[in-house]
């Protein structure tokens, strides 16, 4: 594929002034939408295509937006553009040099879901590309592609940006929800899901940058063509975040369906040092660690191929592990973050967390013994399917997954510490 | 009108605009940014200030202040230097960036330079994990990144903080 979908500043350098993107034909697709469309024509184009969302579950897009409860107004659009996962850096490339490909597929998602006001909630830490999106917000209200009965009709739509404050937990949605209400970021119960339930009890639909990017583009080209591209269960392209141990790290945009290790040795130019490749993480640090053998540098990266590897794709954040790291020090490193994001609503998640920071520490330093191992084995495997929310359960995928498939990193410690 | 409503009249407006009218607690995170513009850190009297603007008890306001980490309670050096030490970052060097660059100011993770300068604290993964090591240096004003970083380029960095300050200074002198 030579063409760009979703990073096409890459090619065309211009794409964030407006009269550029204009002049690619940006905005037609929104303009057609509103003028000529229903909002569930656009919905079933979007469902047609084959799009799942990008923020790590796969969702199909088209059929979130058709859940929206219509008996109960007004309706809402969230941009999830929280992108805290470690090893995920792909929403900020999207919104810092394709900025308006991006507030295009809001606008579009929102007059699909008959929705008047947008909010992209934005990590803390993004405080420039707030600015930036605000700036760019403005100049589509001054052309009058937002704001107040658009190109003649009787829509309005206004989008709003939110920063959040440094908290992983509210890229889930419903913590997100409840910090844009202006509370701390703590999960709600599911169900109710956002579409009948969402911000200040209203049907909202949560959906992630990189998804609704996505959608201008289909609604240009049509569903057949987007589902043209990728495999049979993961249409279309995925930007792959690729960091660690390579020599080219970056964002890659690539169909669904390339290999690992299309990804990991042509693009990203292979391991550091050229050493030995040892274990992949596919989504972040909430992955399933990935024993790096060449059936699974040869399987195809889309949701139903990875699953096969006892992984999930997720949000497709790829970290390259090479010999020189003990699977002990990674683990580490995960569990370190998940006990620091907790949002503590929950015991298993909040304590198990907790121990498992403790044992690890111990058997990282080299003074913990082989059933503090196991220990922290059991405590991984408590605590899951217990939790309210996802984070604990991503919080010991990499504990068991790495305990259980390179136990050799951890008999080595175990032994060191016995020795002396 | 309290203080914090007096000193940022169109802010606050502005903000408040965002959101509905019967929902207005959801700026507590934004007027939170502001309260926090002068001195890096959210004073008591500002968290009562959004209080009683939004209608909230101080207590729910303080609640916000402890749960999200780019908030503080606490003054710390006028730039909050806040390293990547996680996974993707340290598997490119970034423990080894934050030891050194704190032995070079002669400081501990999470302390501040005597000046009252500079504070440096590791952080979770900023989303820039191709480009370390990578910092964030947060002030009152704002957040802003540095990727592909050295201590050498850190140290620059900091020096010219210490010319700025020392120049702002003398001018008010
Ligand atoms: C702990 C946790 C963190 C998450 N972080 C993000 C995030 O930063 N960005 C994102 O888009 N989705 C994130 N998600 C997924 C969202 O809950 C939600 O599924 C997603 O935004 C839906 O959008 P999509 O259908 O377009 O993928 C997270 C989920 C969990 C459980
Ligand atoms: S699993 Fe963890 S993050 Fe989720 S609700 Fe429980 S304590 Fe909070
Ligand atoms: S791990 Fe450091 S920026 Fe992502």
């Amino acid at each position: 594929m030579n063409e760009y979908i979703l990073l096409r500043h890459r090619t065309i350098p211009n794409i964030k002034d407006l009269k550029e993107y204009q002049a690619i034909g940006g905005f037609e697709a929104f303009k057609k939408s509103v003028t000529s469309m229903t909002p569930s024509e656009v919905t079933d184009i979007v469902k047609a295509s084959g799009l799942r969302g990008r923020g790590g579950a796969g969702f199909p897009t088209g059929l979130k937006w058709s859940f929206m409860d219509n008996k109960n107004w007004p309706h809402y659009v969230i941009a999830n553009a929280d992108e805290s996962e470690p090893g995920t850096f792909k929403d900020r490339e999207i919104m810092e040099n394709n900025p308006f490909q991006f507030l295009e597929g809001v606008a579009i998602s929102s007059f699909a879901v008959g929705a008047n006001a947008a909010y992209i909630y934005l990590r803390g830490e993004f405080w420039q590309i707030a600015h930036f999106l605000d700036d760019k917000i403005a100049e589509l209200e001054q052309m009058g592609i937002l704001g107040d009965k658009l190109f003649g009709t009787d829509y309005s739509l206004h989008i709003y940006t939110h920063l959040g404050a440094g908290a992983y937990i509210c890229g889930e949605e419903t913590a997100l929800l409840e910090s844009l209400e202006g509370k701390r970021g703590q999960p709600r119960l599911r169900p109710p899901f956002p579409p009948s339930y969402g911000l200040y009890g209203k049907p909202t639909v949560v959906n992630n940058v990189e998804t609704l990017t996505n959608v201008p583009m289909i609604l240009e080209h049509g569903a057949n063509w987007y589902k043209s591209i990728g495999t049979e269960d993961s249409a279309g392209v995925k930007i792959f975040s690729l960091s660690g141990r390579v020599k080219k790290p970056g964002n890659y945009e690539l169909p669904f369906g390339t290999t690992f290790r299309e990804l990991i040795f042509e693009h990203g130019g292979g391991i550091i040092d050229d050493r030995a490749i040892k274990a992949i993480m596919p989504a972040g640090a909430s992955s399933s660690l990935i024993v790096a053998d060449d059936k699974a540098l040869d399987t195809p990266m889309d949701y139903a191929s990875v699953r096969t590897l006892g992984a999930d794709l997720g949000s497709a954040s790829v970290i390259v592990i090479d010999d020189s790291v003990s699977i002990d020090w990674v683990i580490n490193k995960t569990i370190h973050f998940f006990k620091h994001e907790s949002c503590g609503k929950c015991t298993p998640c909040r304590e198990g967390n907790y121990w498992m920071q403790h044992l690890i520490e111990r058997i990282h330093a080299g003074v913990g013994e082989q059933h503090e191992v196991e220990l922290l084995y059991n405590v991984a495997k408590n605590i899951q399917g217990k939790c309210f929310c996802a984070l604990g359960e991503f919080s010991t995928m990499a504990v068991t997954t790495g305990i259980e498939r390179f136990p050799q990193d951890f008999e080595d410690k175990a032994k060191s510490s016995i020795d002396g | 009108m309290n203080k914090l409503e007096e000193k940022y009249k169109i802010e606050i407006k502005h903000v408040l605009s965002k959101y509905p009218n019967e929902h207005k607690r959801s700026a507590v995170m934004p007027l939170l940014y502001l309260a926090q513009r002068d001195g890096g850190f959210v004073t008591e009297e500002a968290m009562e200030d959004i209080a009683e603007i939004l209608e909230l008890s101080t207590t729910e306001v303080a609640s916000i202040v402890g749960f999200y980490t780019l908030f503080h309670a606490h003054s710390a050096g006028k730039y909050r230097i806040q390293i990547c030490n996680d996974l993707s970052c340290a598997l490119r060097g970034a423990d080894s960036f934050l030891e050194e660059l704190c032995k070079e100011l002669g400081i501990k993770p999470g302390e501040t330079t005597p000046d009252g300068l500079v504070t440096i604290e590791p952080v979770m993964c900023l989303a820039a994990c191709h480009r370390a090591p990578v910092f964030q240096v947060q002030t009152g004003e704002g957040l802003l990144y540095y990727e592909n970083q050295t201590v050498e380029s850190a140290l620059e960095l900091i020096e010219s903080w210490r010319e700025k300050e020392k120049k702002g200074s003398e001018e008010t002198v």
